[in-house]
């Protein structure tokens, strides 16, 4: 218990760390999941943008990298992540990595959330004159949202996740606080705290994602 | 003037599978719209009406011929062409399709936004199409607390918000109650009415089209089969798939299964007589048996009104001597059709 009230500053910084590594990774990877997500939607066999080489391409990059355990995704993608933040280490890197990986997971919930509109929205949609750009933003996008918040609620754990096991390329974080000032001095206690801080900070999140999904579906 | 025309229209669909053949959903249909119609079209579910809604605003494309609309053949425009053409077609769908996202009000501006018109001339427009259909007091409210027949009637009002000539309505009643189906319908009639549009109406149920339609064209198999004035095609349906349809709402000749439960009860010769329009006088056509003395019950049957005009078979137990009765059916047959069931 000492211990652990000499590491609080520690403690403190490492929680910091985590919700700065998981709100950018959740902004780009937020990002890019929606853009490959609406992809994969639009170019589908009879979609607005019916594209079959594009959505065979998306697909399979989808599919192709999504199974890949994060822990080695991470260092099969560390040259890239250097070539691109400069560093195959640290918080940088590993928000690149993380912010990549869950583009992909996310492009399948965003895909799968706009499944659920309706085709008929579309065709009345389209029935006035609207083209493909138009009918993202003023059907597609509103008419999934609150699924659509859902979805970013579950990704954010995924990332909290993914941002513990980013440690392993020295990344901060929670995650590295646990292991390195709980597991490796063999004091539960400290490990059980950033646990207990990580369980809060989830809570916390569903709680306020449940809340905007909502208001968003007006139940 | 024509403002929809079809000419030898065809949609084929690709085999799903690579072995699979492909699907002939339209073939060969030809058909005129008049400005002013309220054009029926009726088929049995796969009969290929729906796609061929479909065509007349391009939601799908043919594989041939020409669909003219508003005097410009649609079949040879580019998509993006095609969103200026769709601007004046309105069209309503059996799950009314509105944006769950959006209020009454945002629903009915939605066509306005799409077609460029500023913020103020549509709040205007909204307020105007909102009292037509009568949910003046819904513009805040959302689709999912709507009843029905509301949502219907604000995909009526988000149809003609653009005031297209053409409307276009795809089963439009199907999901609806008898009651509400009446209401809608008759909305219909007024738009037809008070502002002039062409309506298709495409359906499965032949009372929406004794009710509303002025013109019907009978589907079957991606063809159209029959067509013509509905008081035509009803009181005189030429297609066996026509005359179904006619007789789920008008009671005809008797089948033989109602005609046997008949006979259990009239031993006697029994007639049906057509009574078409008022070309055929009733009075004169009773006269004639009371004055002939011969008696007669009306056991099967019924007179309808079409378009305004009284249609229908009654079917006649009748009691007297055999010779009597001839003399008086052949006099009958001067005035109207007869048809002796044995």
């Amino acid at each position: 218990m000492d211990a652990l009230i000499d590491l609080l500053p520690e403690l403190w910084t490492a929680t910091y760390e985590t919700l700065y590594i998981v709100a950018l990774t959740l902004v780009f990877g937020g990002l890019g999941g929606l853009i490959v997500g609406l992809g994969l939607y639009v170019t589908r066999a009879g979609s607005i943008l019916d594209n079959k080489p594009v959505f065979f391409v998306l697909n399979l990059l989808v599919n192709f990298i999504r199974p890949i355990p994060f822990i080695i995704f991470l260092a099969a993608a560390q040259p890239l992540a250097r070539a691109v933040t400069g560093s195959g280490i640290g918080n940088n890197a590993i928000i690149f990595t993380i912010a990549l990986a869950a583009s992909f997971a996310m492009a399948r919930i965003v895909e799968q959330n706009l499944l659920t509109v309706t085709p008929g929205v579309i065709d009345a949609a389209r029935s006035v004159g609207a083209g493909p750009i138009r009918i993202i933003f003023t059907v597609l996008l509103p008419e999934a949202l609150g699924p659509l918040i859902l979805g970013y609620t579950f990704i954010f754990v995924a990332l909290v996740d993914m941002s513990a096991v980013a440690s392993y390329v020295g990344g901060g974080g929670l995650g590295s606080f646990a292991l390195t000032y709980g597991y490796r001095q063999f004091n539960p206690i400290v490990t059980w705290a950033a646990v207990l801080l990580i369980i809060v900070l989830v809570q916390f999140v569903q709680f306020f994602g449940n809340y905007l999904a909502r208001k968003a579906l007006r139940r | 003037m024509a403002v929809v025309s079809l000419r030898n229209v065809g949609k084929v669909y690709p085999p799903q599978a690579r072995n699979g053949a492909s699907v002939t959903a339209i073939d060969g249909v030809s058909l005129d719209v008049e400005a002013g119609d309220i054009y029926g079209i009726i088929g049995y579910s796969g009969a290929g009406k729906s796609t061929l809604v479909r065509l007349v605003n391009a939601l799908e494309r043919s594989t041939s011929g020409e669909i003219w609309v508003n005097g410009q053949n649609i079949a040879a425009l580019r998509e993006r062409e095609l969103r200026q053409v769709r601007l004046g077609i309105g069209i309503i769908f059996q799950q009314f399709n509105l944006l769950g996202s959006r209020t009454v009000a945002r629903n009915v501006a939605y066509p306005l936004e799409v077609a460029g018109h500023p913020k103020e001339k549509r709040a205007t427009r909204v307020a105007e199409l909102l009292d037509f259909v009568g949910l003046a007091d819904k513009a805040g409210s959302f689709p999912d607390q709507l009843s029905g027949g509301q949502k219907q009637r604000v995909g009526i009002a988000r149809a003609l918000a653009t005031q297209p000539r053409i409307l276009l309505a795809d089963e439009a009643t199907s999901a609806l109650d008898p009651e509400t189906t009446h209401e809608v319908l008759a909305l219909l009639k007024r738009v037809n009415a008070e502002f002039g549009v062409t309506i298709i109406v495409i359906t499965h149920e032949m009372d929406v089209i004794q009710t509303i339609a002025t013109k019907v064209a009978v589907m079957d198999q991606g063809r159209v089969i029959e067509r013509g004035p509905v008081f035509d095609v009803f009181s005189n349906p030429q297609a066996a798939a026509s005359a179904r349809f006619v007789s789920t709402v008008v009671k005809g000749v008797p089948s033989p299964a109602e005609l046997a439960v008949l006979r259990d009860r009239h031993p006697g010769r029994i007639v049906t007589l057509a009574f078409r329009d008022a070309a055929v006088d009733q009075k004169a056509v009773f006269g004639e048996f009371s004055s002939a003395g011969v008696a007669f019950e009306v056991v099967y049957g019924g007179i309808n009104e079409i378009q305004g005009r009284p249609f229908g078979h009654l079917t006649l137990a009748l009691t007297g001597a055999d010779s009597v009765i001839d003399t008086v059916l052949a006099q009958i047959r001067t005035l109207t059709t007869v048809t002796e069931v044995r």
